[in-house]
């Protein structure tokens, strides 16, 4: 069977382990992680910003959090009783996966607002929390939407290696073509988890475009203007 | 016979399972150690081979970019692309061409490594200052010696930090290579995961995972600052 065959058979579209499902899956798996991942990392980092403490913390377990293999720690919950195999244990390692960039990049985004519209803010009367939520927190949405573009991406091209842990989404495909050496299953899940993670991609871009509030898009094409 | 305290200690903890499966055991890296240092030094083969490939194709693109302004847009859009695939899928569709081999696991990772190392080198060389090229332009270089004496030396610590950056993510990477037998760490831990759980093997080849992407990424530190020496005394100066 070649690719097209694969691809144009619909038995491989409907049931337990058709394409929809394994879709789902992989959808699933990713979406929990990132929103266990942005409860977790958002109110933190931006709070560390907004003290403008521990940076040496949230910046260094950023570097930390790459040296982590996710593959280790996926197994380590796969084999560990209490979560055992299965999606569980992909999602707990996704959220570890996905915890440093987003801490460090909420924390950098605070922390980096400009000193002179922080002070104006002050002399205007503002009190800390206004500061933080009128001030800080628009002024660093485009670096914490890029923190969470990346990390999205990430996880969902992460999330193919749940099947390796006896869970679901489009590394099944892989896993089960490596496991019966059959090359056309092995390129149809390495096609599908590419365009998924691509396609993630495609529609995180233009809401990051969308995200950036209006005052600083008009900042930004005016900042262009004047240095053209 | 077991000694007593370990017999009690099982007991203790579980009742259930008969053989104790400990996460951290001394006497496993004192059984294993032969095996863990091969694993090391697949794991070190595979990271710097994966490195050096993008490095070698990111380099020459980078300087292409910077002479064609045009091209900068479609390589960094090729580099996003392979970066985005799955480490998995790309081991995948490599698979078939090179078979068991480690090219498959270098070429996969050296392809996610590349927009990093690119990137980086772009924006390095697209940072010096003008005022630095056109002095070097009145002092009579020639594009060559302009390149290589001032250009390269100004870019070199960001081209360094990416190179730095992507062999710490490879060496996290390498261990999906375990898939085609080639994992470093990685085929000890998926053996273990595969041998019943075996906890000891698991947690021992993830963290010596991270020991190596730690000293992987303080020698890289090292080499940058030995290699940029006027950075730290204009650092100490400012």
């Amino acid at each position: 069977m070649n690719l097209w065959q694969w691809f144009t058979d619909p038995a491989n579209w409907t049931g337990p382990n058709g394409i929809p499902v394994r879709f789902w899956q992989q959808f699933y798996i990713s979406a929990i992680s990132m929103g266990i991942a942005l409860a977790i990392a958002l109110p933190l980092g931006i709070y560390l910003g907004h003290i403008r403490k521990f940076g040496f913390l949230a910046i260094n377990v950023g570097n930390l959090g790459r040296a982590i293999p996710t593959f280790g720690v996926l197994v380590i919950f796969a084999s560990w009783a209490p979560v055992g195999v299965g999606n569980t244990a992909a999602i707990l390692a996704l959220v570890i996966f996905a915890l440093p960039p987003l801490l460090t990049n909420a924390y950098i985004g605070v922390r980096d607002v400009d000193e002179e519209i922080r002070g104006a803010a002050n002399g205007m009367g503002m009190s800390g929390s206004q500061i933080l939520w009128q001030v800080e927190i628009p002024n660093s949405v485009p670096l914490i939407a890029a923190g969470i573009r990346t990390a999205t991406v990430q996880v969902v091209a992460t999330a193919s290696l749940a099947a390796l842990v006896g869970g679901g989404g489009l590394g099944a495909y892989v896993v089960e073509g490596f496991a019966i050496q059959d090359i056309t299953l092995l390129l149809a899940g390495a096609i599908l988890t590419a365009v998924m993670a691509l396609a993630t991609e495609g529609v995180l871009a233009i809401a990051q475009k969308r995200s950036t509030p209006k005052g600083l898009r008009e900042r930004d094409a005016m900042l262009e203007a004047v240095t053209q | 016979m077991p000694p007593l305290g370990g017999v009690l200690l099982a007991a203790a903890s579980d009742t259930t399972t008969p053989a104790p499966n400990p996460w951290f055991s001394w006497s496993y890296i004192v059984t294993h150690i032969g095996v863990l240092l091969d694993a090391g030094r697949e794991h070190l083969f595979l990271t710097i081979c994966s490195v050096l490939l993008a490095v070698i194709v990111a380099l020459p693109l980078a300087l292409l970019v910077r002479r064609y302004r045009r091209l900068e847009g479609p390589v960094l859009a090729l580099g996003g692309v392979l970066y985005t695939i799955p480490s998995l899928a790309l081991i995948s569709i490599l698979w078939p061409v090179f078979g068991l081999t480690p090219w498959t696991v270098i070429v996969a990772l050296a392809m996610y490594a590349f927009l990093v190392v690119l990137r980086n080198a772009v924006v390095g060389l697209k940072g010096v200052p003008v005022d630095a090229v056109d002095a070097a332009r009145g002092m009579g270089f020639g594009p060559v010696r302009r390149l290589w004496h001032v250009e390269l030396p100004l870019a070199l610590p960001t081209i360094l930090a990416g190179i730095r950056i992507a062999t710490v993510s490879t060496v996290g990477l390498v261990t999906i290579g375990a898939l085609v037998g080639y994992g470093g760490y990685g085929s000890l831990i998926y053996s273990g995961f595969l041998q019943n759980f075996w906890h000891a093997q698991i947690m021992t080849a993830t963290l010596a995972c991270i020991v190596l992407a730690i000293l992987l990424e303080l020698v890289l530190q090292l080499v940058e600052r030995l290699m940029t020496p006027w950075a730290r005394s204009r650092r100490a100066a400012g």
